[in-house]
């Protein structure tokens, strides 16, 4: 049948993708589940130890509230930029796009170095602050859970961007002149017609954020300063620096089942094509 | 924030629009249009696609300003005042439902907006809905509802805060004819039930003519001719008109003489005489008759009749009428509709007389 044989060379094209993620992602991952069973001996040991160490605990409930915190002021301030990126006048377009598309091409690293030399004691921020007179006492921006929160919002606001923009972007422009016609506010259509409409976008975009966030590793290791180690930076802190191969295994294995757990919620919720915009 | 009408109140709203004028860039939308809406009217904008019917309305709501002119609402100038203090009601081409919101939300919006209690919300908007037949739907979202229902949410949640003017912008375009010609009904009830300004865009020719108390004729940017429909069907001022508003026959004149109320030409080798319902700028002039004003018969019709030979070339069979198609001796063709019932067929190639009485044609100015 000729139906068949184009879905069975679709799949051909997806090939080589399907290929790289099983070599580089499954593979691997199966290995990590078999340490979780078997280091250093055969059992649930290492499960059992992961609910009970008071460490790994208190790690896995910093980073559900820096990823929290983080998908809270990401949706924010990147609703704000959408906003202006779809309904703002042709050079503030320009302008949101700018700061859409300019993170993209600086490397994380750079970016979390750049914060750090913005909010550290002698950084910029507190020199001048301190050179202005308003404190005397640098204030603790950076090397906490303050600066990995800052560092990672500014990494995942453009991740956020689009799928709002995207919601934004599909209002029927009538229903908005509709509610103006019926005598309301400016104010008033944006709180009950503008954003009830936009709830899709801001799910899907909260969703992202919120499970990139859970794996994030380099923003918090450098603006964390080893004092707000999140889950990712656990797991490397096990396995090469106190040779605990199994409870870094199966860390990684719980956060990989979290993350499955959220993203079969977001598909129950939203199609994956409202996320890309 | 000021209450919608209290009953007592005179509930509809007079406009006029004075030398209106709209640009776009280079583009003229609207050309120095004049136009009076009368108190309680319903007028209908027809005109072809891109005319400006939709840009005037907008005018009108104030959702656009135009480049030139003055609007006038009860004889105070309402030009500069914005869209949201004008508070007319409107229906929106594609309805323009609010789709997170339930019907019966949807209809209790502007009520909200206004202030009203919600014991007054409630129950206005259960006698609206009660009113235009969605009792059932109410708890239901837009996207859940069949063309006309949501049709039908639209002119409740335009109505139900008792605007002076009520814009309704093709609000029938999406609709099968069954459907269509249900809703018209209702809005020609609605409109004598809450005797609302109405003001209802169409480019259906045969929607504005049933509706409507007067039609305005859109083309270009320009106001043609505004009158009772009865007017521009049978005393279309221009060629546009005439055409636009219907099948017509025209037939070229050679010489036209006016003698007061009537003008008389020539066509073929016989004398035509018509109505003179305009004012003809040259000699050149041609004589318009509707199909079905127009009759089939073995011989010439005379008392108070035009008449001329024709050939019959073919039929077409509606049902209720039949279209015969003619041609006349110097080759322009002609339609004739009768009714099927009261004529026995006519068989095609036979030479026949064509008449109509002198009061039903009219002449027109040749070309534009
Ligand atoms: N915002 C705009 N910018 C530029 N041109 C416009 C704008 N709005 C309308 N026009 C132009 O003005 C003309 C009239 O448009 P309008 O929408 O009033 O037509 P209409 O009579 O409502 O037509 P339709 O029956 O297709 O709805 C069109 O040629 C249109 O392209
Ligand atoms: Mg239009």
């Amino acid at each position: 049948m000729i139906g068949k044989s184009i879905t069975s060379r679709k799949i051909l094209l997806l090939a080589p993708l399907l290929l790289f993620l099983g070599l580089a992602y499954v593979v691997p991952f199966l290995g990590v589940v078999r340490w979780s069973f078997t280091m250093p001996e055969v059992g649930l040991g290492q499960y059992r130890a992961l609910m009970t160490d008071p460490l790994v605990q208190s790690v896995f409930i910093r980073t559900l509230r820096i990823c929290l915190i983080v998908t809270a002021a990401v949706l924010v301030t990147a609703y704000a930029i959408a906003y202006v990126w779809v309904r703002g006048s042709s050079v503030q377009r320009m302008l949101a796009e700018f700061c859409i598309l300019v993170p993209f091409w600086i490397s994380v690293l750079t970016r979390a170095f750049g914060w750090l030399a913005m909010l550290s004691n002698r950084g910029l921020i507190n020199t001048w602050l301190q050179s202005a007179g308003i404190i005397s006492e640098p204030l603790a921006l950076a090397r906490n859970e303050l600066g990995v929160i800052i560092g990672m919002t500014h990494f995942l606001i453009p991740f956020a961007v689009f799928p709002i923009a995207s919601a934004m972007r599909s209002i029927d422009e009538r229903v908005l002149l509709a509610a103006r016609g019926m005598g309301a506010s400016r104010t008033r259509i944006f709180w009950t017609v503008f954003v009830p409409l936009t709830y899709g976008g801001l799910i899907g975009a909260g969703l992202i954020v919120f499970v990139f966030a859970l794996g994030f590793f380099v923003t918090p290791a450098i603006l964390g300063g080893g004092r707000s180690v999140m889950v990712a930076e656990l797991v490397y802190l096990r396995i090469f620096q106190s040779p605990d191969w199994g409870l870094g295994a199966a860390i990684s294995v719980v956060l990989v089942l979290f993350i499955g757990a959220l993203l079969a919620l977001m598909r129950r919720f939203i199609k994956p094509a409202h996320l890309i915009g | 924030m000021p209450q919608s009408m209290q009953p007592g109140d005179a509930k509809a709203a007079e406009i006029k629009a004075v030398s209106i004028g709209k640009t776009f860039g280079a583009f003229h939308a609207l050309k120095n249009l004049s136009l009076d809406i009368g108190r309680g009217e319903f007028l209908t904008l027809l005109g072809p696609s891109g005319s400006g019917k939709t840009t005037f309305l907008m005018i009108l709501a104030g959702f656009t300003a135009p480049t030139t002119g003055r609007l006038m609402m009860d004889g105070k100038d309402i030009t500069d005042v914005p869209a949201e203090d004008r508070s007319y009601g409107m229906v929106f081409q594609g309805y323009a439902l609010f789709p997170h919101l339930t019907v019966e939300q949807n209809i209790a919006f502007p009520l909200k907006v206004r202030g009203h209690s919600s014991a007054d919300v409630k129950r206005k908007v259960a006698e609206i809905v009660e009113r235009v037949g969605l009792t059932g739907h109410e708890k239901k979202l837009p996207a859940k509802l069949s063309g006309g229902q949501q049709q039908r949410v639209a002119l409740a949640r335009a109505l139900v805060f008792e605007p002076s003017v009520l814009l309704l912008d093709e609000p029938f375009s999406a609709l099968d004819k069954n459907l269509r010609e249900m809703m018209q009904q209702e809005v020609k009830r609605l409109h004598q039930e809450t005797g609302t300004t109405f003001v209802f865009v169409t480019h259906d020719q045969s929607e504005a003519l049933a509706l409507s108390s007067r039609v305005a004729i859109f083309n270009h940017g320009e106001l043609l001719q505004v009158g009772k429909p009865q007017d521009v069907y049978e005393r279309p001022s221009n060629r546009f008109v005439a055409e636009f508003l219907g099948e017509i026959n025209l037939l070229p004149l050679d010489t036209v003489e006016l003698n007061g109320e009537t003008a008389a030409g020539k066509f073929e080798d016989r004398t035509i005489v018509l109505n003179k319902s305009i004012t003809l700028a040259g000699k050149k002039a041609v004589a318009a008759v509707r199909p079905e004003h127009m009759f089939i018969s073995a011989s010439p019709q005379t008392s108070d009749c035009n008449a001329i030979t024709c050939r019959v070339e073919g039929a077409t069979y509606f049902g209720a009428s039949t279209k015969y198609h003619l041609r006349t001796r110097s080759g322009t063709s002609l339609a004739v509709s009768m009714p099927t019932a009261s004529t026995s067929p006519i068989a095609p190639q036979s030479d026949v007389w064509v008449s109509w009485p002198v009061h039903q044609g009219f002449l027109l100015p040749d070309g534009g």
